[in-house]
């Protein structure tokens, strides 16, 4: 298990915004991603993710070891907790084993998800990760809406992963307590400014 | 755009020459039809348009491919060109088919199988143009188009067979296919064939211009963000 | 896979939004046709197949911008394609939910609606027969066009747009079939080219479906 990333290059909407970037990641390491907004976090992780193509680079994971969380959690509002979760298992063909009772979640298993609060739709987004069985984690500031102790708690529940053998790269400004590595983003930033990838420059 | 360029004028000249000897010679030099009268005459604008209606959805479909699988740039500008004329043509022959259909069936519309196909193509034309203009990223407005076009290509041939199976229909049998010369004397074969070659050229042009005028806007839209970056 | 049809079945059964609002559509729709020609029976027998036909394929229209629509909002888009199931395999169940929730409910209350009409009594095995084959053509095309629009905001219209002139075919030998069959005569064959439509667009489409999704979500 491990993600191995060589000069990878971004783009979003036609403009090239990170450039370069290579970065291992190995079991039991995590790795924070620090930069001002816009600074291409959410495009770096999608692009791992395999949400869109690289403009060059390689990214080598193994089949199937990726998962990410967005800012948007893919929860279903008619269904029940427990339901929305028992799908992604289903989805990712695993048990749902104790991905409730890890997120504190286990008082709520049978509420609609549209009755929870924002924190609490955010807790059982997280709770998705669990149950994917994935080891590399992508995720993009997962601690937005939570309080303390959630965060707290959320960090544990990182930790327990990489501690099993698992990754994270996080985008976050919260300091989570972990062992981690900073990857700022400035260094990887587009340098050579002029938007190369951008589809209009196809006509220059 | 060089070469196109040059091209152009002769293109479009080529073609202005090809309608107006066509046209006039079609109007004004030809007897009128024993049956149908000066009514005829109108086959000039018809034909050419149809023909020309059909083939813009051609070149819009090679063009679609071209960009989906060698992803060059150029081709899709030229599917988005295309389109319009194509639409515009298809108009023009729906139009003056009904204004030749008024005298000849008495009546301005019929659900004619032919009829029913082009009405059937001007709704693929106006769902691909709709497209084109709905997504703002060219790249993936070109990319969802091309896979429309290949589709519609494919439901345009089902729509063509279901529409003859519908309605055998009373328009009169193909007037134009190589081998069916003996249905129409020379006399209105020659200016005709003129007429459909310039409406192909003039179809070329416009294609020719609007292509440049977007490519040209393409470039504007690189040097306004190599600006704003700079 | 069986997961997530079961998702979307249970979630429109849910939200109601699903097959409620279309069953409902498709009875104004049949109420208003002899509102909008005169109480002539013998006229409401003549076009009672071509109008159930028209009203079962606009009430399928009415729901297939929430196929992608509503995952694509709340990002559960995102995790599906992420997800270990091929991208086609996602979208051919999400056009057999949406046949599930509209197109097999159309299709079972069109011979009911067909009584309001005064279809002959031989066009309602044709009647039914014919919509059954032909309803899952609709769901998939619908589902290839709710695929080109989903990054849209207001998508709604212009999937009509896109995807009216890809139900003609279906419509010209379903109804022809429907009709054939009130008529009395054989109406085997348009059946059997509507199946080969239906066969064809299921086996075929959700590649194409596919690569619209690839093409929007990146």
């Amino acid at each position: 298990m491990e993600l191995r990333v060589s000069d990878l290059s971004c783009a979003r909407g036609g403009l090239i915004v990170l450039q370069g970037v290579s970065l291992t990641l190995r079991a039991g390491q995590a790795r924070v991603l620090r930069g001002p907004n816009g600074s291409g976090k959410t495009t770096l992780l999608r692009t791992l993710a395999g949400l869109q193509p690289p403009v060059a680079g390689r990214i080598d994971a193994g089949a199937d070891a990726i998962t990410y969380a967005s800012h948007l959690d893919g929860l279903k509002a008619t269904l029940t907790v427990r339901e929305n979760l028992q799908f992604w298992a289903r989805v990712h063909d695993r048990p749902v084993g104790d991905a409730l009772l890890r997120m504190n979640l286990d008082g709520l298993a049978d509420r609609p998800a549209q009755a929870l609060s924002a924190g609490q739709k955010r807790r059982l987004g997280l709770a998705r990760l669990l149950v994917t069985g994935r080891p590399i984690w992508l995720l993009d500031e997962p601690t937005v809406s939570l309080d303390a102790a959630s965060v707290a708690l959320f960090a544990a529940v990182v930790r327990q992963h990489l501690a099993d053998g698992g990754a994270a790269l996080i985008a976050t400004h919260i300091d989570l307590g972990l062992d981690a590595e900073v990857l700022e983003m400035a260094p990887i930033a587009a340098r050579d400014i002029l938007p190369q990838g951008g589809f209009d420059e196809a006509f220059l | 755009m060089q070469v196109s360029g040059r091209f152009l004028p002769w293109v479009a000249g080529l073609a202005a020459l090809c309608l107006v000897v066509g046209l006039i010679w079609g109007f004004f030099l030809t007897p009128d039809d024993y049956r149908q009268g000066a009514t005829v005459k109108i086959i000039f604008l018809h034909v050419p348009s149809a023909l020309v209606a059909i083939n813009g959805w051609m070149v819009m479909l090679v063009a679609s491919l071209i960009w989906l699988i060698r992803r060059h740039h150029v081709s899709a500008l030229v599917a988005k060109a295309a389109a319009p004329v194509g639409i515009t043509m298809t108009v023009i022959a729906l139009m003056t088919g009904a204004i030749w259909g008024q005298p000849m069936w008495g009546t301005w519309w019929a659900w004619d199988p032919r009829l029913t196909s082009f009405l059937i193509l001007f709704m693929f034309y106006l769902g691909y143009i709709a497209l084109w203009q709905a997504i703002e990223d060219p790249d993936t407005a070109a990319d969802l188009t091309s896979v429309l076009c290949m589709v519609g290509s494919v439901f345009a041939i089902l729509s063509r067979y279901a529409v003859l199976f519908w309605n055998q229909g009373l328009h009169q049998g193909a007037s134009l296919s190589m081998d069916k010369q003996q249905h129409m004397s020379d006399t209105y074969w020659y200016p005709l064939v003129l007429c459909m070659a310039g409406f192909m050229l003039l179809f070329l042009a416009l294609v020719l211009l609007r292509t440049r005028t977007e490519v040209r806007r393409r470039r504007l839209q690189a040097l306004i963000l190599r600006e704003r970056m700079a | 896979m069986i997961a997530l049809l079961l998702r979307d079945l249970r979630l429109s059964v849910r939200s109601g939004g699903g097959f409620g609002l279309g069953l409902a559509f498709f009875l104004l729709v049949t109420i208003l046709v002899p509102l909008g020609v005169g109480p002539e029976s013998a006229l409401h027998a003549r076009i009672a197949a071509g109008i159930l036909w028209i009203g079962a394929l606009l009430a399928c229209l009415l729901s297939l911008d929430r196929i992608f629509a509503l995952d694509h909002e709340d990002g559960s888009l995102d995790l599906l394609v992420t997800a270990p199931m091929p991208l086609e395999g996602i979208v051919a169940v999400k056009a057999l939910a949406h046949w599930l929730v509209t197109g097999l409910p159309l299709t079972l209350a069109a011979p009911l609606l067909g009584v309001l009409l005064n279809l002959p009594v031989h066009g309602y095995p044709w009647l039914f027969v014919s919509l059954l084959v032909g309803t899952p053509a609709l769901s998939v095309i619908g589902t290839f066009g709710a695929a080109l629009i989903v990054g849209l905001k207001r998508g709604g219209l212009l999937l009509s747009l896109l995807v009216l002139p890809l139900y003609v075919p279906t419509l010209i030998y379903g109804a022809e079939a429907a009709q054939r069959g009130a008529d009395g005569l054989p109406a085997l064959v348009p059946l059997a080219l509507l199946a080969a439509i239906s066969a064809g667009s299921a086996a075929l489409l959700p590649f194409a479906s596919a690569q619209a999704l690839r093409i929007n979500l990146r």
